[in-house]
């Protein structure tokens, strides 16, 4: 019986002095007290110290884009830190190249705020949110491509500029164990501000397997956004000569849905690729755009036409119907929205055409 | 106790008795973490401190109040308490006063707390009822050891990144396989020198 006292007691009281030894230690030695994190110069922000500058900038709801959720394990959470924050981790250091480093980059996930900082960070990142939204359709465009649409909560709204992109958070499920984020571009105009459309092509990875084959319409998907520098430019009066292949239709109709709602006067071309006219969708949309917009012409193309589908349209990749129809690049700008081989060949086309490559605006994915 | 040298201690559990390559001790941060040389001697340089210094205090209190209480049985859960705060004590303090030690050792002190070199350092030292500086000698020597140990394997697996190997035997499975060779190539040193 003593030896049962002795033993529990002399556990407990040396547990106890070490919990006692540690809590003081927390709240001496790593009590780094408030901090200031001075953002772009302009932005003053009073923090608690001693977090990752990732969560310490999500606690200020400012959303720095992160597919790993602070592990290090996935290098987007880049941010210029030009004071504080001390030298790169080891941890950072396979995610930044020689120039980054240079240029004061570091992954916010790592580097801990532990006295003034000053940061910058891309200004549209402060209209960056999460949304918690609702799948309220999910329909079959193509035996490939399924459109999504997300209803935000009730009285929730969405800013963002067309052509731009937001994240789904794809929770684990029988087959992946691990939480991601995957990026996809809106489709819809920025008129609406209740829900988003997405155009998903199947993949079989991690994220389209998942939308494919295990959402249901009423289920809750975790999003947040918008990204990107992907959107419409409307400084100038350009033609507007437009590419995409597959899903890449989203950003494109964005676009074109943003000129319709604002009655914007531009000519613009759309030059969309597939493989046979199955794959086409959205059909009906375009050709309502093409009556309701000020110049604006579809041109579907298609690279594996057989006889019986009596097509009667382009054939061949977009590249091609690209040399036929655009003349030169003078006083016009193109969107590209499509895989990385896509953008590369039509970019190259068009630069033969004779555009710079200021007036070339492209999203790879 | 046992009549030998602490030096004798030190560079037996730095060759001949090498805890990765003797005893496959502390494999699994010795696995995960040596694709690199830089990080491997990192973790290596934490392990050591960690481990010398726990080793002492670890001794400390077997010896002054564990064995008076009679209570040696309880070594087991006192010596990893007291590692485990240790090293979070180690963490902030180094953190907040020692800023670039904590740029390269102290990512690593987390990682430390479960790697069980530094336990059957402590336990081996009971075990064998070495005086304190043997202790000492014996858990410096160690640590050095592991370090050697996984600096050999990063320069091993660098050498080696590109090469193509057999699907299964990719990440832990060739780097058992060389741990085992280099653990033959260790048993070279046996004789040298003897400990227990």
């Amino acid at each position: 019986m003593t030896t049962i006292i002795i033993t529990t007691t002399m556990v407990t009281v040396f547990t106890g002095i070490l919990a006692l030894l540690l809590t003081i230690a927390n709240n001496t030695i790593a009590n780094y007290g408030e901090v200031e994190v001075v953002i772009n110069d302009d932005k003053e922000y009073l923090v608690q110290g001693g977090n990752s500058l990732l969560s310490t900038l999500v606690d200020q709801k400012i959303f720095i884009p992160s597919a790993c959720g602070g592990r290090g394990t996935c290098g987007y959470c880049k941010v210029k830190v030009l004071e504080g924050g001390g030298p790169v981790l080891p941890t950072e250091l396979p995610w930044l190249t020689e120039d980054e480093i240079r240029n004061h980059m570091r992954l916010s996930c790592q580097c801990k705020v532990k006295e003034k900082m000053k940061i910058e960070i891309p200004e549209e990142l402060f209209n960056v949110r999460e949304y918690e939204a609702t799948v309220e359709l999910l329909e079959d465009m193509t035996p490939e491509i399924k459109k999504l649409r997300l209803r935000l909560k009730e009285g929730e709204e969405i800013d963002f500029k067309p052509g731009q992109y937001i994240q789904v958070k794809i929770p684990t499920y029988d087959g992946n164990d691990e939480e991601v984020y995957r990026a996809y571009s809106i489709g819809n105009p920025p008129s609406v501000k209740n829900y988003i459309d997405l155009y998903i092509g199947y993949t079989g990875g991690i994220a389209t397997t998942y939308i494919h084959k295990f959402l249901k319409i009423g289920d809750t998907v975790h999003i947040n956004g918008p990204y990107g520098d992907f959107y419409y430019h409307d400084q100038s009066d350009r033609e507007m000569i437009m590419v995409a292949v597959g899903s890449g239709i989203a950003p494109i109709l964005s676009i074109l849905g943003y000129m319709k709602d604002n009655n914007i006067r531009r000519k613009a071309t759309f030059y969309f690729g597939a493989k046979t006219p199955q794959d086409l969708f959205e059909l009906d949309l375009i050709r309502g755009l093409e009556k309701e917009l000020y110049d604006f012409k579809f041109i579907p193309t298609l690279s594996r036409v057989k006889e019986e589908h009596n097509w009667t349209g382009e054939r061949g990749r977009v590249n091609i119907a690209l040399e036929k129809y655009v003349e030169n690049g003078v006083n016009k700008e193109a969107y590209l929205c499509g895989s990385p081989g896509m953008i590369d060949s039509v970019v190259e086309v068009l630069t033969k055409k004779g555009f710079t490559e200021d007036t070339i605006f492209y999203d790879k994915f | 106790m046992i009549e030998i040298s602490p030096w004798v201690i030190f560079f037996a559990s730095i060759f001949t008795n090498n805890m990765i390559f003797s005893n496959f001790l502390g494999m699994c941060s010795f696995i995960s973490v040596s694709n690199e040389i830089p990080t491997s001697l990192g973790l290596g340089q934490a392990v050591t401190f960690v481990l010398t210094f726990t080793t002492m205090l670890n001794y400390l209190i077997y010896h002054y109040i564990l064995v008076p209480l009679g209570l040696e049985y309880l070594r087991f859960i006192i010596f990893i308490i007291t590692i485990a705060a240790f090293v979070q004590l180690i963490e902030m303090l180094v953190e907040r006063y020692f800023t670039n030690l904590y740029y390269t050792l102290g990512i690593f002190l987390p990682l430390i707390t479960v790697n069980c070199v530094i336990l059957a350092v402590s336990l081996f030292m009971v075990i064998r009822n070495y005086t304190f500086l043997q202790s000492v000698g014996f858990a410096i020597g160690s640590g050095i050891g592991w370090t050697l140990a996984i600096a050999a394997m990063a320069g091993a697996k660098q050498r080696i990144k590109n090469n193509k190997l057999p699907k299964g035997l990719e990440g832990a499975g060739i780097t058992l396989i060389i741990t085992g060779l280099m653990a033959l190539a260790f048993v070279g040193f046996s004789g040298i020198v003897q400990i227990q």
